[in-house]
């Protein structure tokens, strides 16, 4: 290990030292003081190794993500374990595996049986014999899911999308009245309101011209592809901004946890 | 054998999947809510074939030494750790290890080490994401053009209506943009997507698309 890295580490296991020491005194009318105190420098310590990375890829910022990898797996399998196997499968296999989980038995049903096999079957791709055995399973999960994204997506991503778009676009509308005796440029007037239905069904017919290669565009076919993608640049930018706008409400959470919760400069 | 039966399966599940959307009885209804459980159960065995993935790479790493093997060590910790918490509780003053009953879901340590690790580092990694947005923006957003000019114009209005300064007026208008041009947009951008997954999944269903099942 480099001089210049043995300085930087212990430099850090000092202020981490320090930093636990005066916030398990500055909490000690709480419950643990030392342990609350040591959780929340250490959660400090991880958001600033995370920040680290902005600098370039450091030994912190490798701690802390092998960390998260870690530990949010076994989160989420003793999450999975519990929630699901325990509870949606053991009942239903028999009263006394139920008693000893202590989770309340259910009406027995054998056919769960079978996907115990279909699971253990999945496990076969751990042999090097067997483990052709685990496409069984992984067939009826992507056959299945398949079949539920056919009708899903068929539904809801087209149909529904598609009868959304077909909208009156210059008559009375949803009961705000007549067009020409009820003119008005408020936003939720009447004609505010038509021209975004004719927005819409505009907008999305050249989306899909744009999105329509086969066939050149040219021509008036090219004018509604390069409207689509004035529509589309829109969106780009609404999302942009939004996404955005997201990251910095979180940004502004850990500046808060570390300038309030950690540091106390913010009352 | 090893190769025709998976599609078979393939093809008899995902077609009954479409079947029984289209009979809507009680008994077709059942069988959908029963599959859908039996998915769920399956998923559970999944995971656990990836936790085992993980502890394999893992080990295997630190066993040979390769670069940086001394990370494992921190995944394989901040594994074994979690799983320890999990099944463990010491709440009531006697420590007592809890294998058949979800005891340890409720260990305060088992939940500190959500709120205090597990949260910190995912909050901060989406937070990272403004600082490189940022500078992908100084990139992307010089009004050259039309369209870069739109792009732009259309991530300023979104962004000031969070800012109290600009009044009630810029709320208006980016609620405007967000409810109408970027509706029209994405409900193109999702028409496009669900025909393509809609075509996947027949493809799939009828055996077309073979890749997921690997070779051999």
């Amino acid at each position: 290990m480099k001089k210049t890295s043995v300085i930087i580490l212990s430099g850090v296991v000092i202020l981490f030292l320090v930093s636990w020491l005066v916030k398990g005194a500055s909490l000690s009318g709480e419950e643990n003081p030392y342990l609350q105190g040591f959780l929340t420098t250490f959660a400090a310590f991880l958001t600033l190794a995370v920040f680290s990375f902005l600098y370039r890829d450091n030994p912190f910022y490798k701690f802390a993500e092998h960390l998260f990898v870690g530990a949010s797996a076994a989160y989420w399998m003793t999450l999975g374990f519990w929630q699901t196997l325990v509870k949606k499968l053991i009942p239903k296999l028999s009263d006394g595996l139920a008693n000893f989980f202590e989770v309340p038995t259910e009406e027995h049903s054998y056919w769960y049986f079978l996907p115990v096999i279909l699971g253990l079957l999945l496990l076969m791709r751990l042999s090097k014999k067997g483990g052709w055995l685990s496409r069984w399973p992984l067939a009826f999960i992507v056959g299945y899911t398949a079949g539920i994204n056919f009708v899903g997506y068929l539904r809801s991503d087209f149909v529904k999308q598609v009868s959304s778009t077909f909208v009156p676009l210059l008559i009375d509308w949803q009961g705000v009245g007549h067009f020409f005796s009820n003119f008005s440029l408020a936003i939720d007037g009447q004609f505010v309101m038509m021209l975004a239905n004719v927005v819409i069904f505009v907008g999305v017919l050249c989306g899909l011209v744009y999105f329509f290669f086969s066939k050149e565009h040219t021509g008036l076919f090219g004018t509604a592809s390069r409207v689509g993608i004035w529509i589309l640049m829109i969106t780009f930018g609404a999302s942009f901004g939004y996404t955005v706008m997201g990251r910095i409400s979180l940004l502004v959470g850990r500046l808060t946890f570390l300038f309030k919760d950690w540091l106390g400069l913010i009352s | 054998m090893r190769r025709q039966l998976p599609f078979v399966l393939v093809f008899l599940s995902g077609f009954f999947m479409i079947f029984q959307y289209f009979v809507p009885h009680q008994k077709s209804e059942f069988v959908y809510e029963f599959l859908l459980d039996w998915l769920t159960i399956i998923g559970g065995f999944a995971m656990a074939l990836g936790i085992w993935s993980l502890i394999r790479v893992s080990y295997d790493r630190i066993k040979r030494q390769r670069e940086n093997w001394g990370y494992s060590v921190i995944t394989l910790t901040g594994l074994f750790l979690m799983m320890f918490f999990g099944i463990t509780n010491w709440e009531d003053g006697s420590f007592g290890v809890y294998i058949y009953t979800a005891e340890g879901l409720s260990n305060s340590m088992f939940v500190h080490f959500f709120d205090f690790i597990l949260i910190p580092i995912q909050a901060t990694m989406f937070s990272l994401l403004a600082f490189f947005i940022a500078s992908a923006a100084y990139r992307a957003f010089r009004a050259r053009s039309v369209i870069a000019s739109l792009l732009l114009l259309a991530a300023l209005i979104v962004m000031m209506r969070f800012n109290p300064i600009f009044g009630a007026w810029i709320e208006t208008v980016a609620n405007w943009l967000m409810n109408v041009p970027n509706l029209a947009a994405q409900r193109a951008i999702v028409i496009g997507l669900g025909l393509g997954m809609v075509a996947t999944a027949l493809k799939i269903i009828l055996g077309i698309e073979r890749g997921y099942m690997g070779q051999g």
